[in-house]
């Protein structure tokens, strides 16, 4: 077994983009004060969408955007219902889960005749970047890669530049930090909080489109299997901080691409699977023995955000 | 008088349901199928005499995850980590009762108590990860569950497994670890009156005692329950480790029940905990009401069946439905709030 290789280092990319996507939905959500654990539902939706777009137009980039706009279409429900209507989005998210659950299972009978999974022949995946193949480093870990992983890492970065930088990005942060404050100056914070919550829905769009499209080229049931719930522990993580996310997702990644070298070397399929939610907890219980202790030195109780 | 029936506290529940099932007609007919046939498949897959030794068993174990969820519910905590807690309680149980070669009486009531232990405990680790490192326990309870769903298919698989067989499965349990079955049905068994007294232990110590109204006034009020002198991290171990105790019981009553055995992914595939999460919170965590609205989802999972059988609807239906009476709920705060806003105008 060999981690130290750049095969390797793909695999970490692979397996990490599709949390990266839905965790900066979660993030921009929170730092406008959404609690969104919809993600898994959004994600799921977001992946059957991709490969039924793709399987009826034959167009890749055209199950993409499926993917992204349905997705949108269906945080529209968590959008309205917690930012305007101020119901639990607890509860909101637990039903929508349910429901993606439900009707991507159901339609997989309905319009696919199959139950379990579907990979029809030529089916078309994400396009990979094999004009990175001459370069060293850059080609071992980009070329067989799908262009929706280095679109992660810029979105992350325009992200939190964004929230950082410009007028739009400070008022979602007054909005999430104080939403009194932000309403006293004219911020509309409900249409900004179901906008955002829209926004987070086309990136859970992304994110089931690189999971179905991007790492592998069919839909099972419950392909995601709780990389939703992964990406909101990366939130709560990085403390909403988007510039930090890919730290942690890189690290669940990496749990992910080690388990299945270690399968690769005989290790037992079960316990490999469940690493990646065990390191995510540790992880989580250690950050904040260490930030809790490093507070208590601080002068300023508060952390600043991003 | 009409007025008044609209604002009696079932019509909320009740709409939800019928506006789901409205709306489960509706994916039907755009699947090109026939929604009368199917809801029709449904009641008579799950209602039929012949079938109802079946659908009481399912209705207990629904009854149990509805528990699951309720209790901590009360104190406003979602406990999603079910399917964990159940499958441990499960696998707890087949090696109590076959491994340790207890003698026939003792061996299901040790079976029973030890997986409750284990899953009590096991649920019960989300409690100090919220209070003492802020982990929600909504999130603790999901990253948790497939670790123990992990660890109990590799027990399964490996040093439980059945020699020579081909699916993962351990061998049938023996005959002294059997839970007794009521009279000769094949499916009822102690299990379902033990469900019962545990619901009504969950009514009394909810209503009845100092506990229980503290869980309540936790749940309603944080802030002042904190303020009047309640521990919340105290009710939190509390809540979260009798909801994993009920869980552990149902996995352990599944698993000393017909066929007698652990099967891999046997537990999870039947969807109780998430139809027993829609009936806690369609019953809004009340433990009187969890029952009946078990009655709801226990008919759905049951009669999933036949309707895929008969009226070729896929059973994922029930999914479905769950999910969008779930979201019907949260959303009725709407109505709450303009129906009080009506109030004052008038």
């Amino acid at each position: 077994m060999s981690i130290f290789e750049w095969s390797f280092v793909a695999a970490v990319l692979t397996s990490a983009t599709p949390i990266l996507f839905a965790a900066l939905a979660g993030a921009l959500c929170a730092q406008a004060g959404v609690f969104n654990i919809a993600l898994e539902g959004q994600m799921l939706w977001g992946a059957f969408a991709a490969v039924a777009g793709s399987y009826y137009t034959g167009n890749a980039w055209a199950g993409v955007l499926v993917a992204v706009l349905s997705t949108a279409i269906y945080s529209v429900i968590l959008a309205v219902g917690a930012a305007r209507w101020k119901a639990d989005p607890i509860i909101i998210a637990i039903g929508t889960n349910l429901l993606s659950l439900g009707l991507t299972g159901f339609l997989l009978r309905v319009l696919f005749d199959t139950s379990g999974s579907f990979a029809p022949q030529g089916l078309n995946g994400i396009g990979t970047m094999p004009f990175l193949n001459g370069i060293p480093v850059i080609g071992d870990v980009f070329a067989g890669q799908s262009v929706l992983v280095p679109l992660a890492f810029v979105l992350i970065v325009a992200a939190g530049l964004w929230l950082r930088l410009t007028p739009g990005g400070l008022r979602l942060r007054g909005v999430g930090e104080h939403p009194d404050a932000a309403a006293t100056l004219g911020i509309g914070v409900a249409r900004y909080q179901a906008w955002v919550t829209i926004l987070g829905g086309g990136l859970c769009g992304l994110a089931g489109a690189q999971l179905s499209l991007g790492n592998v080229t069919l839909f099972t049931e419950n392909m995601t299997a709780g990389r939703g719930w992964i990406a909101v522990a990366a939130v709560i993580l990085v403390a909403n901080k988007a510039f930090w996310l890919p730290v942690a997702c890189l690290g669940f990644g990496a749990a992910e691409a080690l388990g299945f070298r270690l399968q690769g070397i005989g290790a037992p399929q079960q316990l490999t699977d469940a690493a990646p939610y065990a390191i995510t907890l540790v992880v989580l219980v250690i950050m904040r023995v260490v930030v809790t202790r490093r507070r208590t030195h601080a002068l300023t109780p508060k952390e600043t955000l991003v | 008088m009409i007025a008044r029936l609209t604002r009696h506290p079932a019509v909320v529940p009740i709409g939800a349901v019928v506006l789901a099932i409205l709306i489960g007609a509706v994916v039907i007919l755009l699947a090109g199928l026939n929604p009368i046939d199917a809801y029709a498949a449904v009641l008579q897959g799950s209602l039929d005499v012949r079938n109802l030794d079946y659908t009481f068993s399912v209705w207990g174990f629904i009854c149990g995850m509805g528990l699951v969820a309720a209790i901590p519910l009360r104190m406003g905590e979602f406990n999603l980590g079910g399917n964990g807690q159940l499958v441990l309680g499960g696998v707890t149980a087949y090696v109590v009762a076959s491994q340790l070669g207890l003698p026939g009486i003792i061996a299901v009531p040790f079976a029973l108590i030890a997986a409750m232990l284990v899953s009590g405990g096991f649920a019960a680790v989300s409690a100090p990860l919220a209070t003492r490192f802020g982990i929600p326990i909504i999130i603790s309870t999901l990253l948790l569950s497939p670790v123990a769903v992990a660890v109990a298919s590799y027990l399964v698989r490996f040093p439980l497994a059945e020699k020579g067989s081909g699916n993962a499965q351990t061998p049938v349990l023996p005959e002294d670890a059997h839970i007794w079955s009521l009279g000769d049905l094949r499916y009822t068994t102690v299990g379902l009156p033990l469900m019962v007294a545990v619901m009504v232990i969950f009514y009394v110590v909810d209503s009845r005692s100092a506990v229980g109204f503290e869980l309540r006034v936790t749940g309603a009020n944080r802030r002042f329950g904190e303020y009047a002198g309640l521990k919340p991290g105290r009710l939190a171990i509390g809540a979260m480790g009798s909801a994993g105790a009920v869980a552990g019981l149902v996995g352990a009553i599944i698993v000393l029940s017909s066929p007698y055995r652990f099967i891999d992914g046997a537990l999870i595939s039947p969807g109780y905990t998430f139809a027993g999460l829609a009936a806690a919170l369609l019953a809004g965590g009340r433990p009187a009401l969890v029952p009946v609205t078990a009655i709801l989802f226990t008919i759905l999972q049951v009669g999933g069946a036949s309707m895929e059988r008969t009226a070729e609807v896929p059973r994922q239906l029930s999914d479905v439905l769950q999910g969008v009476v779930i979201v019907i709920l949260a959303l009725r705060v709407v109505l709450d709030r303009r129906r009080a806003g009506a109030g004052k105008d008038s």
